[in-house]
């Protein structure tokens, strides 16, 4: 087996999702009951067999070590390799671009003694299998593999995305960075894989000349010198990029084939275990077509919501469209409509929290 | 190894002969239990929560399933450099070996183990039992009473006093008198099966007992009446909480329907006394349009599109369109086809049942799904 790196690259996150993301990075934001975004990709990662994983980050990741601790949960609590968890190194060069931070462990690759360096995001929702795109990156025998998905989400927003286009041979002949994709485009997942050789001189020459700032630049701009291979990844994906399209996704997750292909088809999600209790369903509740995560105790009416850990709905409450954050206490009677709760929101009973048209987001900790 | 207060021993060899088929390939501490358990999850719970971080944990009985789930503890945070938890199985020495032939027996064979440590005290607890308690404040009793051994003791009905190893205490709580099962007893303070010694005392005990070959090498029926026999120190540690011997298909099943209550005596999720288990990395239990979920556990990574009312889902549990299940008990991985009616019943974990198929009983009596089979056990 060929040894390889992970790189969860979270330096340019950007933070979209308002209240979600005022406190925490993107990564770590709360997904499908019990799961941060950043537990996908590390997944990914380790049922790979990728047992030595960095994680870059800028700033706001204090939810997110928390989250991470030694690896453990993700089978990263290792002699050999393991969890790396990389701020950056130097507080000044913040708002510069991740070039500096695959420059400045430059030295964790090149100790790793990996063949290859595999590049992803903490922000995606998919299962894929690493694994396979090694194996066509060598059958391809190409310099580097990029990982795209055709956009099929027509309401993406913001000029953040990066799309690809290739010729025949599925070789990349362009990469735009920074634009909107239109439906049909091929969005770049921000996914990639190169021998570590490659990777330190790409990082080297990108910061020797100062011509690049980010590692996407430095590959765009070497388009014509590199082998570069478009990987199409044909799963599900997510394209989060706002409160609205957050929403979105959250919802797809009540459809059970999605679940399906999510959780059980390739390899498990892993995420920190809080050891809660089973949900516990009284007399009165009633629940449809929701998600459940343990913990809850629900003696009120869940309709197509999510539900995180540690929730507890009062009796005659009505929650309905929306999705509910850990350890949020939904007093008895209250009515909560097309709303995020984030966590430990409290809501007294008889009270309404409803949003009309868009959905809402409820700060952390607040109290209504 | 660095000394340690104490040392925990718990027995976990049990076969639990009562629980029928659902110890074929388990033994009893390794049932499933609370929609998300296996029993010995109580006691290994309870020790970390105490502060008891060194736990020599006694195997016999089909040990494997036991032995991988317990691997290095880390699930009970009792994986330490110093100390966490071992298991202990019998073993072959230069001189031959042998099973464990009593709960002494199976200490005796592991003195060595507990002689590392140089404790104070030992905590012999069984794995068989489901409860909360904090040994650490029946630890302060021992210390305060000065005592040779102490064993927490429960009030049973005195209807079910026969049933139990029954204690006779003076106003001290000075155990006087130790009944085994007494036809006729004189109090209705059962003993719990949790014992601590001063571990040079139970040294001397062990080692005395072990060469009486009239001896069962059992806690109960011989060291604890010769301490008693010895006028040892030896004092009864009252518990008021929830216990229950889950050794019967009919204990096991009332058990689990104890926790649907609105106010459960035993309370599984309180944040100060945490239950800990295996994690199996489930998604969230989805609960569709038309399934109806009324006074029930269900555990992550079910999917319910039937009507489930009092009963308990283990993870994994899939209930079809049109189904019911009723005051029953489905045990890991099992699959329930569609327009499928359990009722009164213990599902084996992975059991498939097909669509249209009708289980259980309605006259109160309690069936076990097991290996395809049914085995239905009169109340």
């Amino acid at each position: 087996m060929k040894k390889v790196v992970g790189v969860i690259n979270l330096v340019d996150e950007k933070n979209t999702l308002s209240e979600l993301t005022n406190h925490r990075s993107f990564a770590s934001v709360p997904f499908a009951g019990r799961y941060r975004l950043i537990d996908f990709s590390l997944s990914n990662l380790t049922n790979a067999g990728v047992n030595t994983v960095a994680v870059f980050t800028r700033e706001k990741y204090r939810s997110l070590f928390d989250h991470l601790g030694s690896g453990r949960e993700w089978d990263l609590d290792r002699h050999q390799g393991g969890l790396f968890f990389q701020p950056p190194a130097d507080e000044e060069r913040k708002n510069s671009g991740d070039i500096h931070s695959f420059y400045e462990n430059l030295s964790f690759f090149k100790r790793s003694l990996s063949h290859y360096v595999l590049v992803t995001n903490g922000q995606l929702v998919w299962n894929v299998d690493f694994d396979q795109i090694i194996d066509e990156h060598e059958a391809e025998n190409a310099d580097i593999t990029v990982v795209y998905k055709p956009c099929d989400d027509p309401y993406t927003s913001g000029s953040h995305y990066n799309v690809l286009y290739t010729n025949d041979d599925e070789r990349v002949d362009r990469l735009n960075l920074g634009v909107e994709p239109l439906p049909g485009d091929n969005v770049f997942l921000n996914t990639f894989l190169m021998k570590s050789s490659l990777l330190i001189s790409l990082v080297e020459d990108s910061i020797e000349s100062g011509k690049h700032e980010s590692i996407n630049e430095a590959i765009a701009a070497n388009l014509d010198r590199y082998h570069v291979h478009a990987h199409h990844f044909g799963g599900y994906v997510t394209f989060i990029d706002s409160v609205e399209s957050y929403y979105r996704y959250s919802m797809e997750m009540l459809d059970p084939n999605v679940t399906q292909e999510l959780f059980y088809n390739t390899g498990p999600i892993y995420t920190k275990v809080k050891h809660e209790s089973p949900a516990k369903y009284l007399e009165s509740s009633s629940v449809s077509n929701s998600l459940i995560a343990n913990g809850c105790t629900i003696s009120g009416t869940v309709e197509n919501s999510i539900l995180f850990r540690g929730i507890r709905v009062g009796k005659g409450a009505v929650i309905k469209n929306s999705i509910i954050m850990q350890k949020c206490e939904i007093g008895e009677g209250a009515v909560i409509e097309n709303v995020i709760l984030d966590k430990d929101v409290s809501v007294s009973p008889n009270e309404k929290v409803i949003s009309e048209d868009q959905p809402r987001v409820i700060a952390k900790s607040t109290v209504i | 190894m660095s000394k340690k207060r104490c040392v925990a021993m718990l027995l976990a060899g049990g076969q639990g002969t009562r629980l029928g088929k659902l110890t074929t390939r388990l033994a009893k501490p390794a049932v499933p239990f609370g929609g998300k358990y296996r029993i010995i999850d109580f006691t290994l719970s309870n020790c970390s929560n105490s502060g008891i971080d060194t736990v020599g944990v006694l195997t016999q009985y089909q040990p494997y399933i036991l032995n991988s789930y317990i691997g290095i503890g880390s699930s009970w945070d009792l994986d330490r450099k110093n100390g966490g938890v071992s298991v202990l199985p019998p073993y072959m020495g230069q001189k031959g070996g042998e099973w464990y032939r009593g709960t002494a027996n199976a200490i005796y064979q592991n003195m060595y183990y507990i002689k590392q440590y140089d404790p104070e005290y030992v905590l012999v607890i069984s794995g068989d039992h489901i409860y909360k308690m904090d040994y650490s404040e029946m630890l302060d009793y021992h210390e305060q009473r000065d005592a040779d051994a102490t064993i927490a003791v429960l009030e049973v009905p005195w209807n079910e006093a026969s049933r139990f190893g029954i204690m006779n205490t003076d106003d001290e709580d000075r155990i006087v008198e130790f009944q085994e099962k007494p036809d006729e007893p004189k109090t209705n303070l059962a003993s719990m099966g949790i014992y601590i010694f001063n571990w040079k005392t139970l040294e001397k005990y062990l080692t005395e007992d072990e060469q009486n070959p009239g001896s069962s090498n059992d806690f109960g029926k011989d060291i604890i009446p010769a301490m008693i026999e010895d006028e040892k120190n030896v004092f009864a540690y009252s518990f008021n909480g929830y216990w229950k011997d889950v050794g019967t298909l009919q204990s096991l099943w009332e058990a689990n329907m104890d926790l649907l209550d609105d106010d459960p005596a035993l309370i599984l999720n309180d944040p100060a006394w945490k239950i800990y288990s295996v994690n199996p990395n489930q998604p969230p239990q989805y609960i569709a349009p038309q399934a109806k979920v009324t006074r029930s556990l269900v555990n992550e990574g079910c999917v319910v599109y039937g009507d489930v009312y009092r009963s308990v889902l283990f993870y994994g549990v899939h209930v079809g369109l049109g189904s019911t299940i009723r005051n029953s008990i489905i045990m890991p991985n099992v699959k329930i086809g569609a327009n499928v009616t359990i009722e009164n019943a213990i599902v084996e974990s992975g059991t498939v049942v097909e669509d249209g198929m009708s289980l259980g009983s309605s006259d109160g009596s309690i069936s076990l799904i097991a290996d395809g089979e049914i085995v239905s056990v009169p109340k």
